[in-house]
């Protein structure tokens, strides 16, 4: 399976900072179509406008958790398949369960490094 | 400790109040003196009770304590968060002067630049543990304020102590950094250091 960088990339997370240093390190594995959005309903939002083939969450946000936002979007009519890593600090079992249960493709837990993200991401989506 | 305390000052209430209850109902043996002198036992009993709450300084760990520190705890996020911003821009400035360079050295460069963003990510994790103890501090607050409320109702005139500052000498002096809206400025400095000399 050949990855398309080209792809629209989400990233959600209420911190700007994360959404800077995932968005770098995107940058650094060659994906260069970055979208960002601070919290759930941000990116909901999102979907209505683009077509995405990956989404990178954090679960802790308010309004909307990553949960949510990943329960909102596996029922999307279109895109509800998308490929849906949550990167969080929440590491109980309950928390991936609850992640799994609700669909989703893998979970990164905080802190993190480059080849981390890239082996989860190699996972959903092919190696590249 | 304190419950074993509050058992026993409870225990000596209701003793004082069964032995004056006594004497009233045994009243021709008893001397209004002698009443007068119980009822006097359970009143300083109160007192030292007041004084003991009072000493316990609850109302500044609610008024003053707990603000202080969830402010401290606030600005401890908010500086860490410019400074990872700081960081941040040198690294985006370092990997656009990675193209400029030869493949060996532009991708030791970005290897190296890839480990700093990694370690950015503290101040993702400190920033949640410290707004994780902030909501904590602020239900211990919560709960400190309640209990005032009940004892200031319950127990009338329980006098409102302000704090007071006991340190001495250079230990009154140290008082870590300023939190920004109180800090005196560079300039401000300078401008009292030539009105000084």
């Amino acid at each position: 399976m050949t990855v398309d960088k080209n792809m629209n990339v989400l990233i959600v997370d209420d911190y700007k900072t994360m959404l800077r240093i995932i968005g770098n390190l995107l940058k650094q594995l060659g994906f260069s179509n970055v979208d960002e959005a601070t919290d759930g309903s941000m990116a909901l939002q999102k979907f209505k406008e683009k077509t995405y083939g990956l989404v990178i969450s954090d679960w802790n946000m308010e309004p909307m958790s990553g949960l949510d936002l990943l329960k909102a979007v596996r029922v999307l009519p279109t895109n509800g398949n998308v490929p849906f890593i949550m990167i969080t600090a929440e590491s109980k079992t309950e928390n991936v369960i609850a992640a799994k249960q609700a669909g989703v493709s893998n979970y990164i837990v905080k802190p993190f490094n480059a080849e981390t993200l890239k082996a989860k991401m190699s996972s959903v989506l092919g190696d590249f | 400790m304190s419950n074993l305390k509050n058992d026993i000052g409870r225990d000596k209430v209701v003793q004082i109040i069964n032995s004056v209850i006594e004497k009233v109902e045994a009243a021709e043996d008893v001397s209004r003196e002698n009443i007068y002198l119980e009822l006097k036992a359970l009143h300083n009993l109160i007192e030292e009770t007041r004084k003991e709450i009072s000493a316990s300084r609850a109302s500044d760990v609610s008024g003053t304590h707990i603000p202080d520190a969830t402010d401290e705890l606030d600005a401890v996020v908010e500086a860490t968060e410019v400074a990872t911003g700081t960081i941040m821009d040198s690294c985006d400035a370092l990997t656009a002067y990675a193209d400029k360079l030869g493949a060996e050295h532009k991708d030791y460069l970005l290897g190296e630049v890839t480990k700093i963003l990694e370690a950015c990510s503290f101040q993702d994790i400190t920033g949640q543990r410290i707004t994780k103890v902030v909501r904590s501090i602020k239900q211990i607050d919560e709960k400190v304020s309640n209990l005032m409320a009940v004892l200031e109702d319950k127990i009338p005139g329980l006098p409102n102590s302000a704090l007071v500052d006991t340190r001495e000498g250079d230990a009154k002096l140290l008082n870590g950094p300023q939190m920004a809206d109180k800090a005196v400025s560079q300039s401000d400095i300078d401008k009292l250091l030539a009105d000084l000399f």
